[in-house]
């Protein structure tokens, strides 16, 4: 299952810790807008203007994928979430008439446990993720020729045909189940209760 | 470049969207904090995609937005309905299966 031809000589000795080159420059510039887009998006107390910071997030979580060399994921991200899903999500908090504007009763009372859990989950995975890669190496963006979208649909529909069918067929019965969800009791359905008005 | 930094983007961004989840009340917001976590876990997977010269990773991305979008399709759809009998999409007064 040897995808593509190049294979990463993971060389640790080579570089230097302290290599500014573009893409490291960008990588924190981004990653500085990505994180706090997303602590906009826990924390702002307008809901539409919370589904606006994930467009921001979402899209600086693209440009990661680009500096990382995977295209087609970054231009997937685009058009599936912040083409598709955010829509939806929009469409979602207009349909649920959601108050526009600012309001105080959007959090939960007790918000120290909240954050004292993300905090430890937090630490939890960066001290794993330091145990785990402190001497692995990126390789060079050139060395490294992945994610074209060729190499992406033959990798897609060589190695992983049965789960892409599979996942078409889970996509089928989402479809499904969300009109049979939301249909709004047609045809006398016994078990719908009393109709709740005109909207 | 050392992947650790994507990584630690990518656990800190999980950890913010795990608080969202268990600070917001909107249904609609919590979905969105979901979204936060399951891109987080798509970095990861890309950052590993990246980091091994392999293209599993990549792919596995592509499914987890899959998986995402019909997440989305059916979440919305059920709020909706909650929303529908009981005037309201906090997730605080979803607290009946049957109403």
């Amino acid at each position: 299952m040897n995808v593509t031809t190049a294979s990463v000589q993971f060389t640790g000795s080579a570089q230097s810790y302290l290599s500014p080159t573009g893409v490291e420059v960008a990588f924190i510039l981004i990653g500085l807008v990505v994180l706090g887009s997303a602590l906009l998006v826990v924390t702002v107390r307008n809901l539409v203007h919370a589904a606006l910071w994930l467009v921001v997030c979402l899209g600086g979580i693209a440009g990661e994928y680009l500096l990382l060399g995977a295209e087609l994921v970054a231009w997937v991200q685009i058009l599936i979430y912040v083409g598709a899903i955010v829509v939806l999500l929009l469409f979602g908090l207009v349909l649920t008439r959601a108050p526009i504007g600012h309001t105080d009763e959007l959090d939960v009372k007790h918000r120290a446990p909240a954050v004292v859990v993300a905090a430890g989950a937090a630490g939890v995975l960066v001290t794993v993720v330091v145990d785990a890669y402190r001497k692995v190496w990126l390789e060079p963006r050139a060395a490294v020729p992945l994610g074209t979208g060729a190499a992406n649909g033959a990798a897609l529909f060589k190695y992983w045909v049965l789960p892409f069918e599979t996942l078409s067929v889970l996509l089928l019965a989402a479809l499904v189940g969300a009109i049979v969800i939301s249909r709004r009791g047609a045809d006398g359905d016994s078990d719908e209760p009393e109709s709740v008005g005109t909207d | 470049m050392n992947p650790d930094s994507y990584l630690y983007l990518s656990a800190i961004l999980f950890s913010l969207g795990a608080l969202g989840v268990l600070i917001r009340r909107d249904a609609i917001v919590v979905f969105m904090c979901i979204e936060l976590m399951l891109n987080a876990a798509n970095l990861a997977f890309v950052t590993f995609s990246r980091m091994h010269g392999r293209l599993d990773g990549q792919i596995f991305a592509f499914f987890t937005m899959v998986v995402a979008a019909a997440e989305v399709v059916v979440g919305l759809a059920i709020i909706i309905t909650v929303f529908r009998t009981r005037r309201s999409a906090s997730v605080d007064d979803a607290n009946l299966l049957k109403y």
